[in-house]
């Protein structure tokens, strides 16, 4: 039997943050009131012209060079025409064969190995605006053109993918970098990063490229895994049943988890590219390009290294701390004033990084600080609370705000650290349990940490552990 | 290249522009005459030549990322055929 | 002469020395139109209010030391965007567009205030050369009302002959500004691509287009790119030059001045047309400027580019009237529904006219895919090889002359239905669009009692030279002090 293996290119989208819009100096923003962000050029009256956003040519720069690419020394924009009522020139205005960026990679790493996704090309473009379809039958659709015009890169790689999985840690990698670059908030939700997938089936061993299908709409990194991996079954089902592949676009639905077909090659659009007259070319020197790039932001990957290098992190930790820049700034400044790198490592990753996950929020939002975090790692330290009590502490900080000793203090949960108290205490416990107490003089070693258990559920976990074992021992 | 009578319509329904059937029947005799025309064109070699994209030696025209008042919402919709709360109206899109 | 008669130097020099004021001159110009317009029809919007406003604000405040335009009126063709007045480019698509922003041209003139009176009649979208393709009505000329004024400008250019706007603004893409001024008797200069501020002109074909006067003679062409030229930062392909002051050109003097006449565009001349041209070539000799033949390999290749460079951009600059944001929206017939594209194609099929329609089309099969390279590409190679035919002939003259049409203005409907043969008409002026190049036509001289017009064209930037050859040339011919002879009083209803 035939083994088949995927070919997988990926196109992403990724609006950029820059102040105002690629083509005129509306405010870009998300989330503004219906058409409020618009002025003539924008809503393409007559007459208007467009004008490049200096910084939409440098967020490009910042990305190609963080992506392996060489930037061209001359670049132009193009039109691509085609009618749609969220595209109110009926042009957008994109680069054709002279884009900014070419021929860039990015290393991801699979549990096997390092694979290298070759970049084809990054090249600046203008977003449409937001189409709103009429609610139940009705026969009309709403037009917001508030996005109209916002900066895009469009990042196209090789068809160097291979799995599914390849594909979401390529997507997982390229968001990191972006956001560490500051050029995007890449959230998919919003819109902010959209990508579409190619994909072709072919026998192992053999390197022919197949009819490929596209797939759109998807929402999300695991919606692209999910696509791809229904993407090949579908595929692989049409090869073994002797049946073609027929080009053309699908879109994902991601609450059946099918795509369905939207379109096939012979519906494809003739878009009339042709240069922008409105628009003059751009030139790039070399000084121009190296500036920029001495001014690029330390990227994961050398971050990773360094974490590993500087606070002796295991690969898996500093890969999860620098995954996304904020998160590797959360953790920077912990350890600045603390002296046990693992040990933040451990509680930013396991509990920090849990507790944003069940509220859905972001890095940013946490009112949980790392001067939060060093103060209650020190009261650990000096004994104050424990390891058990500090996860309690830590929670409350999360959904408060609040500094840990204060958490101490209005919870009562001081560490009891009082000798006589605690032998009070063991007295009684050894007494309930005198059966517990003949299992572990047999030599059944669990008994102890029943007995401790005890002890700590009745002053509700306060108990100083080390010296509740020393008391225990001393009775037996 | 002579154009048939569907090429005409296919591509006055890629210029997205309605036409009547007497629009139809002068618009293919006069396309064919002017396209016969315009061909003349091919009479001149420009082997070598390379296009001009651009007339002016212009080049790297930007503007800072500062941002403008946008339009007050009387006047985006102020020439507007059909709108509905702060939102353009079109035929469903399916 | 009657005040509306006057150029606006003449009438800048009065109101300097207190001769007349802003708004004797605006009331002047008012109440002729009020008299001749019905006949000459040039006007699709009159904005008398306000014009009469902006003429009080120049008395009051004593603008004209601003700006020897302060309190001149004036009128503007209509694609030219107008802040709160109506811009209709003349189509059915835009007849109730009124625009919130003014064109950078607009703002200028408006900064040193200048009157405005009104938006002129112009072929739809400035597609074509008589002004017949207006969807209003077509627009006479001054010199005989059975004929056309040109194109696409006509309202402009019969405006300033008819006396109803001391100078125009205009936009020349293939000669829309020099063949309706050579019509009409007046002066018309399409500067260099780049000179002037294209933002808020309703493009008909961007890398062709420039906005540029109609005027009664050198010196307010002068005065008036004075004003309009500069770059501007809406514009991206707007030119950071220096802009010299213009009227320093007029010097009367051109002894030594080489000029070149393309023996390739003197082919198949009529004779009356030959000679008058023959009469002012003379004249420049007389002048002391040394008249050579020369060769234009390239002329005859400029027209069908032309023709395919054109319609492509503007099938493209025209997608946008979709009747969703403004514009003509077509209505569903009585209880029928329509979906997005049968809406689209019918706003766009009814808000156009036929012409429009066709260029359009055309335009849309050049770029089509396989055509591309056929087409586009091949007609941006001739544009090289037109550059560098000028590139040549300017490295041995300073300016080369040729006739601005080898028609004259023809009657009403004659050419309308041969489209080919309008195209014809443009085929001196448009190679100067093709190369980006200034170029001003003015009158030298009659031809059975109609005014031929003489086309100058310079090098790119130097529109000095172009004023400096023109003037001398004009100031030693008379035909720019004559004026149509329309009646005083003439009978209403009379148009055709």
């Amino acid at each position: 039997m035939v083994e088949y293996e995927a070919v997988i290119g990926l196109e992403v989208h990724v609006e950029l943050r820059t102040k105002t819009k690629a083509f005129c100096s509306c405010p870009n923003e998300f989330g503004s009131e219906p058409n409020s962000n618009v002025c003539p050029i924008c809503l393409a009256m007559p007459g208007t012209l467009p004008v490049l956003n200096k910084s939409l040519l440098e967020y490009g720069i910042r990305t190609g060079l963080a992506l392996n690419c060489e930037i061209a020394h001359f670049c132009k924009f193009d039109r691509k025409n085609y009618f749609y009522p969220d595209l109110p020139k009926a042009y957008q205005l994109s680069q054709s064969d002279f884009p900014l960026c070419l021929h860039g990679y990015l290393d991801v790493e699979t549990d096997l190995e390092t694979r290298r996704i070759r970049i084809n090309r990054v090249h600046m473009e203008e977003d449409a605006g937001k189409l709103v379809h009429g609610e139940g039958n009705a026969d009309y659709s709403l037009v917001d053109l508030n996005r109209g015009g916002v900066p895009l890169l469009e990042i196209v790689t090789e068809p160097d993918i291979r799995t599914p999985e390849e594909a979401r840690l390529y997507l997982e990698n390229l968001k990191a970098i972006i956001q560490y670059l500051g050029v995007s908030d890449c959230k998919m939700e919003e819109g902010s990063l959209r990508c579409d997938a190619n994909i072709s089936l072919r026998p192992v061993g053999t390197d022919i490229l197949n009819t490929k299908v596209e797939i759109k709409n998807m929402n999300s990194f695991r919606a692209v895994q999910r696509a791809l991996e229904g993407e090949i079954e579908r595929q692989h089902g049409l090869y073994e049943t002797g049946e073609s592949i027929i080009q053309q676009t699908r879109g994902w639905d991601d609450v059946t988890g099918t795509t369905s077909l939207m379109r096939t090659k012979e519906e494809a659009a003739d878009y009339r590219y042709f240069p922008d007259p409105d628009l003059v070319p751009i030139h790039l020197t070399s000084e121009l390009v190296e500036s920029i790039r001495k001014g690029l932001p330390e990227l994961p990957a050398a971050r990773k290294e360094r974490f590993m290098d500087d606070f002796g992190l295991p690969a898996y930790d500093a890969g999860v701390l620098t995954s996304s820049r904020e998160l590797a700034d959360y953790f920077e400044k912990c350890v600045s004033d603390y002296h046990d790198p693992k040990k933040v490592s451990n509680w930013v990753m396991v509990e920090f990084l849990r507790l944003l996950n069940t509220h859905n929020m972001e890095v940013r939002d946490a009112k949980l600080t790392p001067s939060h975090l060093v103060e209650m790692l020190q009261l650990m330290d000096q004994g104050t609370i424990s390891g058990k009590i500090a996860k309690t502490v830590f929670e409350e900080m999360f959904a408060t705000g609040k500094k840990a000793g204060i958490v101490v203090e209005e919870k009562g949960l001081l560490q009891i650290s009082d000798e006589s108290k605690l032998a009070e205490m063991v007295e009684a416990v050894l007494s309930a349990h005198p059966e517990v107490v003949e299992d572990y003089r047999k030599g059944k070693g669990k008994a102890l940490g029943f007995l401790v258990g005890q002890v700590m559920k009745q002053t509700r976990g306060k108990a100083n552990p080390q010296m509740v074992n020393k008391l225990l021992l001393e009775r037996i | 290249m002579k154009l048939t009578r569907e090429e005409i319509e296919q591509v006055a329904e890629l210029a997205h522009i309605a036409l009547g059937e007497d629009e139809i029947i002068e618009l293919h005799n006069q396309f064919n005459d002017f396209i016969q025309f315009v061909e003349t064109i091919n009479d001149i070699n420009t082997d070598d030549v390379e296009p001009t994209y651009y007339l002016l030696p212009l080049k790297n025209v930007w503007r800072p990322d500062q941002h403008h008042q946008p339009l007050a919402p009387d006047e985006v919709f102020h020439n507007t055929h059909e709108h509905d709360g702060g939102f353009f109206k079109v035929p469903r899109i399916l | 002469m009657d005040i509306f008669d006057l150029t606006a130097h003449q009438l800048a020099d009065m109101l300097k020395k207190r001769e007349t004021t802003a708004i004797e001159i605006t009331r002047s110009v008012l109440e002729r139109i009020q008299k001749v317009d019905h006949d000459i029809r040039a006007y699709v919007t009159l904005t008398a209010e306000q014009a009469i406003e902006s003429a009080k604000e120049v008395d009051d405040n004593c603008k004209e030391k601003i700006s020897p335009l302060a309190g001149i009126p004036a009128g503007l063709k209509d694609n030219i965007c107008t802040k709160e007045v109506r811009t209709t480019c003349c189509s059915r698509m835009l007849e109730n567009f009124v625009p919130p922003y003014s064109a950078t041209v607009v703002e200028r003139l408006n900064q040193v205030g200048a009157v405005i009176t009104g938006k002129l009649n112009m072929d739809e979208f400035a597609m074509g050369s008589s002004t017949e393709y207006s969807a209003f009505f077509p627009t006479h000329n001054p010199w005989d009302l059975d004929r056309v004024p040109g194109g696409s400008s006509g309202g402009p250019a019969a405006a300033v002959a008819a006396g109803e706007a001391i100078y125009a603004i205009g936009s020349d893409t293939g000669g829309s500004i020099r063949q309706p001024a050579a019509f009409c008797g007046i002066v018309g200069l399409k500067p260099t691509y780049g000179l002037v501020s294209r933002y808020g002109v309703v493009p008909f074909a961007s890398s062709l287009d420039q906005v540029g006067s109609l005027t009664k003679d050198v010196r307010d062409c002068s005065m008036v790119m004075n004003v309009i030229a500069g770059q501007d930062s809406k514009d991206s392909t707007s030119a950071p030059v220096d802009i010299p002051d213009y009227t320093s050109f007029l010097t009367g003097e051109i002894k030594g001045k080489k000029i070149g006449v393309p023996r390739e565009l003197l082919d198949g001349l009529d004779p009356k047309m030959a000679d008058t041209f023959k009469k002012a070539l003379k004249k420049l000799e007389e002048l002391g400027a040394i008249v050579d033949e020369c060769s234009f390999p390239h002329a005859e290749a400029a027209v069908p580019a032309y023709h395919i460079i054109a319609p492509a951009e503007a099938s493209s600059n025209l997608a946008r009237f979709d009747g969703v944001r403004y514009g003509h929206r077509a209505v569903p017939e009585q209880g029928k529904d329509y979906d997005l594209v049968e809406m689209y194609m019918k706003s766009r099929g009814e808000g156009f006219g036929p012409e429009v329609k066709r260029r359009v089309l055309l335009g849309t099969h050049f770029l089509s895919t396989g055509n591309y390279e056929l087409y586009y590409l091949k007609a941006l190679k001739v544009r090289t090889l037109i550059i560098e035919d000028y590139q040549r002939l300017f490295r041995e003259y300073d300016v080369l002359v040729t006739l601005t049409t080898p028609d004259l203005p023809f009657k009403l409907g004659r050419k309308i239905d041969d489209p080919l043969a309008l195209y014809h008409s443009d085929s001196y002026t448009i190679p100067v669009n093709i190369a980006g190049l200034p170029a001003i036509s003015l009158p030298c001289g009659f031809v059975d009692g109609l005014p031929v017009g003489m086309q100058v064209i310079a090098p790119a930037f130097a529109e000095g030279d172009l004023l400096q050859v023109a003037y001398a040339f004009e100031q030693n011919t008379p035909y720019h002090k004559q004026r149509p002879p329309l009646k005083k009083e003439t009978a209403k209803g009379s148009e055709s």
